[in-house]
């Protein structure tokens, strides 16, 4: 039996302890949203918040979380009322495939979260342990650097244009 | 009496004048910019393979900086040090040096307009250099792209901050002069320690420092500390638990990993990463040499390394439990965690360097400091860039402070036989919180790559 706190909610699960958070999530509580993709902290598909910071949730055990806050993707919004990451990445149509898309955002929610003013270097920076098979990179760094301005609370015709981030 | 203070007084200026005299260096005349092709193309591709064994490059650029533009900081135990300009600018690189003050900068650590330098810069090495390899490294760097650029002058207190009193560390730490051959030796492993002592500065991680911050002569190669890791000792007491051999490493400083002994990680990445341009021959007699400092492993310690290889033999997966591991103790929950979260890579079917080490093989676990075992649980391995490599992600966000000293109590015990680390807590308590600073570099190979730690251009 372990005991888990997602998005806010606490949860009594009958479960191996060693069984990964990822399985857990997506088979016990039904949420979805994070991937597997290499099951070996490769890819970043995987990536929920555990008290604020970015993990794989692939390589970790759900014994380990016990008593800590882990979010979701499901815990950024609803579908009717999207949260401000969630907002920018429809505006900029981010997603191909989507296969990677709760992992980036989940990252870059961390990220902003402990550095509000993230600078665009820095958002390519956080990013880099999540890959996206589609290549739909420019897209995402557009998107979360557009997430930090909203959650700023800048409207969309005072945010600088994005700059170019260089090499896809 | 009034003689004898006459006495003590002239011997007091005597002294002052001599350590005057010792201390004062006249500058080297300023050249003008020597021009490309009075540079041999031979000497200059000599240079650039010399300058990977220098590792210049580590210091001398500056993550997503121009190559060679220096601007580094390098934390010492005394304040930190910024790495000079080396590329070929007139202003503020070294384009006014001529070759005499590249060589009296590289034979005795002083600057071209007579100042010390501060042993940061490892003179005491690179006084070993001869003066036919000076002057393919000059003709290197003075080849390179200038950039102007002046680093940041360097956080010091008084004194060290007045450049005069490096001379008194020269007069008590410092030995002068080139390379000597040991005759008695071969000639293969009289170039291995040109290369090891020499450009290659081994021991400026390798070796222990005092603390005036010099290397300790009486623990050549025992072991020392490195951008925050530790540097593994290159002599008898080598944690190794399978000791090295000259094949072993060869292969390791030759492709960065061997299944013995594990992927290079740390500082170490890149110095296997730069060695990539040195030939087979000098490889070879750089193992040569250290393979003869390491001596003969003891019988202990190679039947030890057979009990190892015999297990690894037999053992499909599964892992091991030590008799401690009661019910709920520390062991038996770090044993947990093990198999959860590191045993996928660690006991799986993926033959190094893209699967994990075993850890009955591994240096960081039998080593007597537990600082890399926490580097690299807290920030695992980063992805080189732009190429294949190893890669191991960091469990710092994953793992709270209790949990990660549960996880390396088990490892030791269960994988070296040996008790859990005292020290372990203050040290993770130190790394996690940045008071103890650590240089998290990726997998060998990078060559300061793009994007990754490394220069622009
Ligand atoms: S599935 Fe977790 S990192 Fe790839
Ligand atoms: S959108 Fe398909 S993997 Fe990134």
């Amino acid at each position: 039996m372990v005991k888990l706190n997602v998005n806010g909610a606490s949860h009594d699960i009958d479960i191996d302890p060693a069984t990964p958070l990822l399985y857990v999530l997506r088979n016990e509580l039904k949420l979805n949203g994070a991937k597997f993709g290499c099951g070996l902290g490769q890819c970043g598909a995987c990536t929920v918040m555990v008290d604020g910071k970015a993990v794989f949730s692939c390589l970790t055990p759900a014994m380990l979380v016990e008593g800590r806050e882990i979010k979701t993707v499901e815990g950024l919004g609803t579908i009717d009322d999207p949260g401000p990451m969630q907002k920018a990445f429809i505006e900029q149509q981010a997603a191909q495939c989507g296969y990677c898309i709760a992992g980036m955002m989940m990252r870059a929610q961390a990220l902003l979260e402990a550095k509000p003013d993230a600078a665009d270097a820095d958002i390519r920076q956080a990013l880099e342990p999540n890959l996206c098979r589609c290549g739909t990179h420019m897209r995402i760094l557009r998107a979360v650097a557009r997430a930090r301005d909203l959650m700023q609370g800048k409207s969309a015709d005072t945010m600088a244009p994005i700059a170019a981030t260089g090499r896809g | 009496m009034k003689r004898f203070w006459i006495g003590v007084l002239v011997l007091v200026i005597v002294c002052l004048a001599g350590f005057a005299a010792y201390a004062w260096k006249p500058a080297i005349d300023p050249i003008e910019p020597p021009q490309r092709s009075s540079f041999d193309q031979a000497l200059i591709e000599k240079g650039a393979v010399l300058a990977s064994v220098g590792n210049c490059t580590a210091c001398h650029t500056k993550p997503g900086g121009k190559s060679f533009a220096g601007g580094l900081a390098v934390p010492t135990p005394f304040g930190t040090i910024y790495s000079t300009n080396i590329t070929p600018d007139p202003k503020t690189g070294i384009g006014r040096w001529s070759e005499a003050a590249f060589s009296r900068a590289m034979r005795e650590g002083v600057e071209r307009n007579g100042d010390h330098l501060y042993p940061a810069f490892p003179f005491d090495h690179f006084t070993l250099v001869s003066d036919q390899d000076n002057k393919a490294l000059y003709a290197y760097l003075m080849t390179r792209h200038a950039v102007e650029s002046r680093p940041p002058a360097n956080e010091l207190p008084f004194p060290l901050n007045m450049r005069f009193v490096l001379a008194g560390w020269k007069l008590l730490f410092f030995d002068k002069g080139a390379y000597r051959e040991d005759t008695a030796q071969s000639a293969d492993w009289n170039r291995g320690a040109y290369l090891v002592e020499g450009l290659g500065h081994c021991g400026a991680c390798h070796t222990p420092r005092n603390i005036m911050g010099a290397e300790r002569k009486s623990a050549h190669l025992a072991g020392g500390e490195a951008e925050g890791w530790d540097a593994f000792p290159l002599d008898r007491s080598s944690s190794a638990p399978v000791p090295w051999t000259h094949d072993s490493l060869f292969a390791y400083l030759r492709q960065g990993w061997h299944a013995d002994h594990g992927v290079a990680n740390g500082p170490m990445a890149e110095v296997t990463g730069n060695l990539g341009r040195l030939p087979d021959s000098d490889i070879s007699a750089i193992a040569t040499y250290l393979i003869s400092r390491m001596g003969a492993p003891s019988p202990e310690r190679a039947a030890a390394a057979e009990d190892i290889r015999k297990k690894l033999s037999v053992d499909q997966g599964g892992t091991p439990i030590p008799a401690s591991a009661t019910t709920g103790s520390p062991i038996s929950r770090g044993g947990a965690i093990y198999q959860a979260a590191c045993a996928t890579c660690h006991d799986g079917s993926r033959p190094q360097p893209f699967g994990g080490i075993d850890f009955h093989l591994s240096s960081i676990i039998a080593a007597r400091d537990p600082q890399n075992a926490i580097n690299v649980v807290l920030f695992g391995l980063p992805a080189a860039s732009g190429r294949e490599s190893p890669i191991m992600p960091g469990f710092a966000a994953t793992l709270t402070d209790d949990q990660v000293a549960d996880l390396l109590g088990y490892l030791r015990e269960a994988y070296a036989q040996k008790p859990a680390w005292a020290d372990a807590k203050a040290k993770l308590a130190d790394t996690r919180s940045g008071k103890y600073r650590v240089s998290i570099r990726p997998s060998d190979g990078i060559e300061r790559g793009p994007g990754n730690v490394g220069a622009k251009d």
